[in-house]
């Protein structure tokens, strides 16, 4: 199908394109990232916006930097970018292993970090281990830019702390140098939804335990952070009965869907099964 | 709602076209440029079938808006063969039977490419994991993994001769 028509705006900083948004008026207006949500969205012509603004052409919003004690992912950077870069492998390792995880090549090629946040799909990958992670999320706004914090962010289904004329611009993740980290999803058919996914990052002392951070993906109508499964782990020795154990927990404090492709109960199931097996993978 | 002015360089041929902003990638190509060998299958993104590559790497065209593409270099199925030659990839499908209907050829071709220039000696399950977003409705998949690994295997071969090797 051909999405109906709309106005166009490509701008090449992000104050034009908080400038374009604001002079919008009454239009709606449609901020497209990479587009591997919003185009078939028009195309099924499920969304008609008046203006779509392009961030394509901000080059400020792309590409990872130090920032000291965490990296600062722009934007605009691809999944494929963020799976292969060399500072987010090294300091957040589960980031990279879930974004080599999202639908398939070409998607990745186009389809961004920040647009995935700010879609907030409690299906996609990446929310799961952004709030793991306790990611921080720097929003531009006409006014300047104010940062949230990730249990914040995320605030109902396909909806964030972004405010109308806000963008996504940077999302800052504290460095978790040395964890181990695995992202297990579960789906029926390759390069789908998942139905559940859970993102792990552990770190392990001498074959304890020490901290652990857990993120569900598709349990809620928002990432859940696993927190019963993160205080069963620590303290405990990084065995295989100790972390199932652990992740009997995992379901505490969901609220998981029922749909055409898992019902509540089975949902539920898969939370504790994938923790367990993201774990262990994690503790290597 | 007017329409823009894009300047994109497909098969290595410069165009300039004044496109609607709504104008899918996939539908400039076939019906502005004539490249009718890139395909529109699903509609719905997941069967690869449009996949072209965008500055050197594999999109899906349908997910793409001609206007995003301005100032780039659009590799299509059309572009792969070079002086009436085919494309080892596109060799190799031929020889191992990597197709039945042949529909979803243009894309998995392109995609197989993209794969290969990232991992040139990909394992059976690498090729299979680096073609996910590419539908076939009648293979089974067997012989386009086998082509692909054939293509694989001549790209090395002629690597080795260029190399001065042999």
């Amino acid at each position: 199908m051909i999405p109906a028509a709309f106005d166009y705006e490509s701008p090449a900083s992000v104050d034009e394109a908080l400038a374009v948004i604001a002079g919008a008026g009454d239009r709606e207006v449609k901020v497209l990232a990479g587009g591997q949500s919003l185009i078939p969205v028009l195309r099924l012509r499920m969304n008609a916006p008046d203006l779509v603004v392009d961030l394509g052409r901000i080059a400020e919003l792309r590409g990872v930097r130090d920032d000291g004690d965490a990296i600062a992912i722009g934007a605009m950077t691809t999944h494929d970018d963020v799976t292969r870069e060399p500072l987010i492998r090294q300091h957040a390792l589960l980031l990279s292993l879930a974004a080599q995880t999202v639908a398939d090549p070409q998607v990745r090629h186009r389809g961004t970090f920040g647009g995935s946040l700010a879609h907030a799909d409690p299906a996609a990958d990446m929310p799961a281990p952004a709030l793991a992670l306790g990611a921080e999320f720097v929003i531009a706004g006409p006014s300047g830019r104010r940062t949230v914090g990730a249990s914040d962010f995320f605030t109902d289904l396909f909806t964030t702390a972004i405010g109308e004329g806000e963008l996504l611009v940077e999302v800052r993740v504290p460095k978790h140098t040395g964890w181990g980290a695995h992202y297990e999803k579960f789906n029926h058919v390759a390069h789908t939804w998942s139905i559940v996914g859970v993102a792990a990052a552990v770190r392990v002392e001498g074959g304890t335990i020490a901290e652990a951070k857990v993120g569900l993906t598709n349990m809620g109508l928002v990432p859940i952070r696993a927190t019963a499964v993160e205080q069963a782990l620590v303290g405990q020795p990084a065995t295989a009965d100790a972390i199932r154990a652990a992740a009997q927990n995992a379901d505490q404090g969901t609220n998981p869907m029922s749909d055409a492709s898992a019902d509540e109960d089975y949902r539920r199931h898969l939370a504790k099964v994938l923790t367990g097996r993201a774990v262990l993978a994690a503790v290597g | 709602m007017g329409t823009r002015r894009i300047s994109v360089t497909v098969d290595g041929v410069a165009y300039s076209d004044d496109v609607e902003p709504r104008t899918l990638l996939v539908h400039y190509l076939r019906e502005r440029l004539g490249k009718t060998g890139t395909v529109v299958g699903c509609d719905t993104s997941n069967c690869g079938a449009c996949t072209v590559h965008l500055d050197g790497r594999s999109v899906k065209s349908c997910s793409v808006l001609a206007v995003q593409v301005d100032g780039s270099d659009v590799t299509t199925i059309e572009g792969l063969a070079q002086n009436g030659e085919l494309h080892p990839v596109q060799q190799a499908f031929h020889e191992n039977h990597g197709l039945q209907c042949g529909y979803c050829t243009p894309g998995m071709i392109m995609q197989s490419v993209d794969l290969l220039k990232d991992n040139p000696d990909p394992s059976d399950e690498e090729i299979r994991e680096g073609l996910e977003g590419n539908l076939c409705r009648c293979t089974g998949y067997q012989n386009i993994v086998k082509a692909v690994k054939a293509a694989a295997k001549a790209g090395s071969v002629s690597a080795g001769v260029a190399g001065g090797a042999a």
